[in-house]
């Protein structure tokens, strides 16, 4: 864990990167091509770079339309305008008639800092996973997150791609770190307590492993980039191995990755759980370490909630 | 031969009209108002105008056309069906569980449908985006759209109409099927979007107003479309709802029922046409 890039720097980057090899690549920003990054595209690739001013809707729809002469259109704003006001176009235009679009929504979580809770899209993963058609996805790092738009990048469909304003560790190699779609990362073992967790909080929950360990509990972390599909698999056997689920998402409890994985276990494997986010609350203004604190989802609050839960445990 | 042209063209419309109705008399449920007034524009179009083959109908160099006032498709299906994208059997099988022939246009459903539409003020996006694509690919294909005037009071709509402009895709025709009713009564009591004309020519369009329901017009204006280089070109057609059946004209209850059986055959009367359903 040594060097901090923000995932929607690695976004921006990516799209550069992969933009010489995919020549039917198009971009569309909505005025926030400095802040999503897809600048860095926009500068190599002039010509397949579309700015669509401060029209969200327009922008969504418009990128339905391009995907049906057989392009790949990545349409980027904030999570909030992304996943809440663009919700119907990206619902009906994109999702509905499955177009190749990948929505590149960033600035998700409270973790967008000072702009406040006006900004900080905190049901956007309840939101794209509740659309039929639209495949999920919140990296973790830098690492993940490039792996993750090559991924969608060679899906043909709609994939909504979930990424932070805040520089967040690296914790994958990026030379031996393989990404598949719909498969979580067991990306520590342990078998006294399951810790599940998308994006930044894959880092935190990381660090709350080895803070635990100092204290003899073993924790598994799973990074569950790929929310929907939601991988079955590895949530159910990290239950059946440790007896005790903890979620963590940078979302609200509900219709995040807690449910999701609440769903898997009640249907499969009930197990007693505990979900790590926002209740029923919206962001607010801050430094993004001071919110983190504030809203209980640092590492040490990771580590309590594990110690919590395994008092739980039968 | 030009004269041809316009008796095939009036003759083909009325057949479409005869089967709009059929069809949403079968459905038993449906937008007529809006198919009727759109059926002129849609023949001259797809007969006439745009560059399409049926038996590919994702052939990349085809014209397109988004119907961004999706709910008038029983319109769009007839049209479809004489055109030979699909069968005109399945005309009486619109809006029932498992049918080709949704409720509102779904490209993935139906042979013929370039966009999925429904939800107002969309499908004009949609086309600036296939225009959008045609200009980065230096393709010649052209993009039509069919907007209700009703749906003008959508903010998407001028958020699009500004993307058009500003892009300069002259290679965009939108007509709005001016027929002056909503759901809920006139355009101009509900919320009133105009003057449609001007708004769009502050907003950088080429603005040309014809009667939506004159061949010889609407061809003529998508000549003068064609011709408009540097701008997006809107046809503002003057039409009427429920044109073609005398007790359905110009009645904002007309918008989104179907007729019975009695009303059917009173209609098709009118019409002059006997439909083999």
């Amino acid at each position: 864990m040594s060097d901090k890039i923000a995932t929607r720097e690695a976004y921006g980057l990516a799209l550069a990167e992969f933009g010489a090899q995919y020549e039917n690549i198009i971009v569309l920003d909505a005025d926030l091509s400095k802040s999503t990054k897809t600048e860095e595209f926009k500068k190599k690739f002039p010509e397949r770079f579309i700015n669509m001013g401060i029209s969200e809707s327009d922008m969504m729809a418009t990128a339905a339309g391009i995907a049906t002469t057989g392009k790949i259109v990545f349409a980027s704003t904030f999570a909030i305008f992304a996943a809440g006001r663009a919700f119907e176009q990206v619902r009906n235009s994109i999702a509905y008639p499955r177009l190749n679009v990948k929505i590149g929504a960033t600035h998700a979580g409270i973790t967008v800092g000072e702009d406040g809770g006006s900004h900080q899209a905190v049901e956007d993963i309840a939101l794209m996973r509740a659309v039929p058609n639209m495949v999920v996805i919140s990296p973790a790092d830098a690492v993940e997150s490039r792996a993750a738009v090559k991924a969608a990048i060679e899906y043909d469909g709609p994939v909504y791609l979930r990424f932070g304003r805040l520089a967040v560790p690296v914790i994958y190699d990026k030379a031996n770190y393989v990404f598949e779609m719909g498969k979580g990362v067991e990306t520590a073992p342990g078998n006294d307590i399951a810790i599940i967790a998308t994006g930044m909080m894959v880092g935190s929950a990381l660090e709350a492993r080895q803070k635990l360990s100092q204290e003899g509990i073993n924790a598994r972390v799973i990074d569950i980039h790929t929310i929907k599909p939601i991988d079955k698999d590895i949530i159910v056997k990290a239950a059946e191995e440790t007896g005790a689920v903890l979620t963590v998402e940078e979302h609200v409890v509900n219709g995040g990755l807690g449910s999701a994985v609440a769903e898997v276990l009640s249907e499969y494997r009930p197990t007693i759980m505990k979900r790590m986010g926002l209740y029923d609350q919206f962001g607010q203004s801050g430094k993004p370490d001071d919110l983190l604190k504030l809203y209980k989802l640092t590492p040490d609050d990771i580590a309590y909630e594990a110690k919590a839960l395994l008092q739980r445990k039968p | 031969m030009q004269q041809n042209k316009i008796e095939f063209l009036e003759e083909k419309a009325k057949q479409v009209r005869a089967d709009i109705i059929c069809s949403l008399a079968s459905a038993n449920s449906g937008h007529t108002g809006g198919s009727l007034s759109a059926a002129d524009i849609l023949v001259a179009l797809y007969f006439e105008v745009m560059n399409v083959r049926p038996d590919q109908p994702k052939w990349p160099d085809r014209d397109r056309f988004v119907l961004s006032k999706g709910h008038a498709a029983p319109a769009l299906y007839a049209v479809l069906a004489h055109k030979g994208y699909f069968s005109r059997d399945h005309l009486w099988t619109l809006r029932q569980a498992g049918s080709i022939l949704q409720g509102h246009p779904d490209m993935k459903r139906t042979p013929g449908v370039d966009m999925s539409t429904g939800s107002l003020g969309q499908g004009i996006s949609a086309a600036n985006g296939m225009a959008l694509a045609g200009k980065i690919d230096k393709k010649d294909y052209r993009v039509y759209a069919l907007l209700g005037d009703g749906e003008l009071e959508e903010g998407e709509v001028w958020e699009a109409a500004m993307t058009a402009a500003h892009y300069k895709l002259d290679n965009l025709t939108a007509f709005v099927d001016h027929n002056h009713l909503q759901i809920d009564g006139f355009i101009t009591d509900v919320k009133s979007p105009e003057p449609v004309d001007e708004k769009f020519k502050a907003f950088g369009w080429n603005v040309l107003c014809i009667n939506g329901h004159d061949m010889n017009e609407i061809l003529e204006a998508v000549e003068q479309a064609k011709a408009t280089k540097g701008k997006p070109t809107v046809i503002i057609a003057e039409t009427v709802k429920g044109k073609g059946v005398s007790f359905m004209e110009c009645q904002a209850g007309w918008h989104g029922i179907a007729p019975n059986a009695q009303q059917k055959e009173q209609a098709l009367k009118e019409l002059g046409v006997e439909v083999n359903v």
